[in-house]
């Protein structure tokens, strides 16, 4: 073990520590959210390891969602990310003498890679992109459908420091014939009759962007535990699901994977939109992939009241599936007027942009803020919620209620 | 921490035996009581078989249904995720669950 990972595992253990002589894990039974929101109402915030104050949708297997007040900012401290996992039980701890990441299938040659090889063997790449559950908001869908029901909080945006995943392939060498690799993660389910969570991508798409990362860290930092510790797969523009965490296993196969996680699991309808009728069930279904255009409003807080005549500053992120942020609009007479927005700096094309605007409400009451986006190929949102069965690729213009006066 | 001197030591050789054996390592909380199951004919027998894989907050924050939904949800823990469920505690599962998260 290194001096620094040494040090690491002395700081978690304290922390440990800490928690246990603050006598617990989880924290006291606040529920500090807006109750106004019935996704969240009820939902208590819990404290988990290298965790801050989260809203618990479920404890085991863990999910976890960032509070909105969060993302007024373009990066999501580590500590507030999102959690999400599939299987129980869950890694929860890794020695990095024995940890390897195994490249195996049709290549030349397999790979065992510590994690001192992927930051010494290989260009270290970075990118800051988003990454978002394809179910986030799930639990705004009408008619409702079954499935973790998320509010908004399922995403967050960091910068991403790793090798690039074409570089480890490149290593192994690819053999003529492969079509895709697969990825797996520690987590393996208690039964083995329960489909071990197992991801795909093609390998014409990985050896075509360069941006795709074996990311061993995060905003400057090692990973969370809860956000993939050691290494986790980095898919820029497309959502969460293909960004496995505590990443173990690269096999190339020479055929399209359609084990559990890929088929059934996580497809959408094979529609232009990825939509169909609110309660039908799809002709033909096809693997989620790019995310669509989202924005949020996420200062002031909801239902936060505000002085009329006097300008109040409107804060959020807006993002989509890689092409970049052009534009981000606000409206306060219900979308019959829409106004740009000031943009914060760019971090790239996969980042969360920040926006601002300020707004001087003049009549004392109830009063709505619309935002909505556009991305850089005219992308956009719409006034009325696209559905599909699964509750994925939520994009609907987003609202914020305050109280003037 | 007054009252609990060994708790120093407790963490002290808590420390010591996770350094040799890990880099990093974190507990798992508990799961939490704010989706307790609803009392009711069956409860103990879904909870008993749910838990195994699952929190009982899967089950509570589902969208409510009646028992067609509920079959469907058990169907898919028993045939997708392979749940080792037996067939009297499936229909006792489904019947407690439209009864207690019907619609």
């Amino acid at each position: 073990m290194s001096d620094l990972s040494r040090r690491d595992a002395v700081k978690t253990i304290a922390r440990f520590g800490a928690l246990l002589a603050a006598g617990g894990v989880v924290g006291p039974g606040t529920s500090a959210l807006a109750q106004d929101d019935p996704v969240l109402a009820g939902r208590p915030l819990v404290r988990y390891p290298e965790k801050t104050d989260l809203i618990l949708l479920t404890s085991r297997p863990p999910q976890l969602e960032t509070p909105m007040k969060y993302f007024d900012r373009a990066i999501t401290p580590n500590e507030a990310f999102f959690v999400r996992y599939h299987v129980f039980p869950i890694p929860l701890e890794v020695d990095l003498a024995t940890w390897r990441l195994r490249v195996t299938g049709r290549v030349d040659r397999s790979l065992e890679l510590s994690l001192d090889d992927l930051k010494t063997k290989f260009p270290r790449a970075a990118v800051t992109a988003v990454n978002q559950c394809s179910g986030n908001s799930r639990g705004r869908f009408s008619p409702r459908v079954l499935g973790g029901q998320w509010g908004d909080g399922a995403m967050g945006n960091a910068e991403w420091v790793g090798a690039r995943l074409k570089d480890i392939l490149t290593a192994a060498g690819v053999r003529q014939g492969a079509v895709q690799a697969t990825f797996d993660g520690l987590d393996k389910p208690a039964f083995p009759s329960v489909p071990d969570f197992v991801k795909s991508l093609d390998i014409a798409r990985i050896m075509d962007d360069q941006d795709i990362l074996v990311a061993y860290q995060m905003n400057g930092a090692p990973l969370p535990m809860l956000n993939g510790y050691p290494a986790r797969l980095i898919v820029p523009g497309w959502y969460a699901t293909y960004w496995v965490k505590n990443l173990s296993e690269i096999e190339v196969i020479d055929n399209v994977f359609e084990k559990f996680w890929m088929r059934p699991g996580y497809r959408i309808p094979d529609t232009a939109c990825g939509c169909v009728a609110p309660g039908t069930a799809p002709a033909r279904t096809v693997p989620i992939s790019r995310m669509t255009v989202r924005s949020f409003v996420a200062s002031p807080g909801p239902g936060t009241r505000v002085p009329a005549g006097r300008p109040v500053t409107l804060k959020g992120i807006a993002f989509d599936g890689g092409y970049g942020i052009q534009e981000v609009q606000v409206s306060t007479d219900g979308g019959a007027v829409w106004r740009r927005a000031d943009l914060g700096a760019d971090l790239g094309r996969y980042s969360f942009r920040e926006w601002s605007t300020t707004w001087t409400p003049s009549r004392p009451g109830p009063a709505r803020v619309l935002v909505r986006a556009f991305n850089r190929i005219g992308e956009s949102q719409g006034r009325e919620a696209l559905w599909n069965p699964a509750g994925y690729l939520r994009n609907v213009i987003e609202h914020l209620d305050l109280q003037v006066g | 921490m007054r009252h609990m001197p060994w708790l120093g030591l407790l963490l002290l050789t808590l420390a010591t035996s996770a350094i040799a054996a890990a880099d990093k390592m974190i507990p798992m909380p508990p799961d939490h009581t704010y989706a307790t199951l609803k009392p009711g004919a069956g409860v103990e027998v879904t909870r008993q078989q749910c838990i195994a894989c699952h929190s009982t907050d899967y089950i509570v924050m589902q969208p409510r249904g009646n028992a067609k939904q509920w079959d469907g949800v058990v169907t898919k823990m028993i045939k997708v995720f392979g749940a080792p469920v037996n067939d009297q505690d499936a229909k006792t599962i489904v019947e407690y669950l439209a009864t207690q998260y019907g619609n």
